[in-house]
């Protein structure tokens, strides 16, 4: 898995904000990443703990807001979530159609970061 | 009592990796050079597809391949012995190619000689997915003795690709494979994903393949 770049990127982005701001330290890290990501929770803050080391952001804390899949019914056009890897078929909870079109779960970003 | 304060950020995680990937598009736009990220498992066939496709393209376009399959130099032979140009990028442990590592590669190529580079990802459905190459067109092959269900297990590469190369169709016969519900299934996620049902080995479904990506270098060339 991929979480050593994407925490890399995230220390950058935090330290970058937090400097800015002339903070002495992070205390929190929010990020929204959608369902679609197989990224792993425990991992990012791992490599974080790791690599914030010396540097503002060290024991800062990683909030994970998961955002779900949601698909939009062709038929009737109510948008639902859908809990991708555990479903066999994807069908509409309103109208029972089956075609659906897939609208979002790939988000992947820094919401905001609380400082002091 | 040390006050908390709360800055906004929204900024996307990756924001460094989709800034040069879009360097890498504006740059190859403006040399007529189309690029194509080849991704799948490990086995699923992309050097099999990838020789195949260079067979087909080769009256018709200069055509080079950057191999990013972990430390091993077997791809990049069997490319080359199509007598196509091949970088082999060492990227040891790494699950993905990054726009970075693309960039290194084009770097070492004749970029203004060409007018098709292949990319051919690590043998991976998960990583892949989620970085942006700078390429112009994603493509993934799943072969069919991995199963129908890939769709619902792997969710993201298939929303992010534009074909989709069903490989191994000779072993059709003896899978568990129920094309049409895997079909279904891919389409729901990406509704727009071209589907190409195609047998490396026997060359069986290649020609159509061919020809779709043929139209597409074309169009791209004379695109402005």
């Amino acid at each position: 898995m991929h979480e050593l770049p994407v925490t890399e990127n995230i220390l950058k982005i935090v330290l970058r904000h937090a400097e800015a701001d002339r903070a002495t330290r992070v205390v929190s890290v929010s990020l929204r990443i959608g369902e679609l990501s197989d990224v792993i929770d425990e991992w990012l803050q791992r490599y974080f703990d790791y690599l914030s080391r010396g540097t503002l952001a060290e024991g800062a804390v990683l909030r994970v807001e998961r955002i779900p899949v949601i698909f939009r019914c062709e038929g009737c056009g109510e948008s639902f979530p859908v809990r991708v890897r555990e479903v066999r078929d994807i069908v509409c909870p309103s109208c029972g159609g089956g075609k659906a079109v897939f609208v979002s779960g790939r988000e992947f970003f820094i919401h905001n970061i609380e400082v002091i | 009592m040390t006050d908390i304060r709360l800055i906004e950020i929204k900024e996307e995680i990756f924001a460094d990796n989709d800034k040069l990937a879009a360097e890498i598009r504006e740059r190859l736009q403006a040399k007529k050079v189309m690029m194509l990220n080849l991704m799948a498992s490990p086995g699923g066939g992309k050097t099999s597809l990838i020789v195949r496709t260079l067979q087909g393209l080769k009256d018709s376009f200069r055509t080079a391949v950057i191999e990013g399959d972990i430390d091993s130099i077997v791809d990049a032979e069997k490319v080359v012995a199509e007598g196509v140009q091949a970088v082999q990028l060492r990227t040891g442990g790494a699950c993905h190619l990054d726009a970075a590592m693309v960039d290194l590669a084009l770097r070492e190529m004749p970029v203004d000689a060409l007018d098709f580079v292949i990319i051919e990802n690590i043998g991976n459905l998960v990583c892949p997915a989620e970085f942006d190459t700078g390429a112009l067109r994603n493509v993934m092959i799943l072969s069919v003795p991995e199963g129908d269900d890939k769709p619902l297990k792997y969710p993201l590469i298939f929303t992010v690709c534009d074909a989709l190369v069903v490989n191994k169709i000779d072993y059709l016969a003896v899978a568990d494979f129920d094309m049409k519900i895997f079909k279904e299934r891919v389409l729901k996620l990406n509704p727009d994903i071209r589907i190409f049902e195609v047998s490396c080995k026997t060359g069986e479904g290649v020609p159509a393949w061919i020809d779709w990506l043929k139209k597409e270098i074309d169009a791209f060339k004379k695109s402005s």
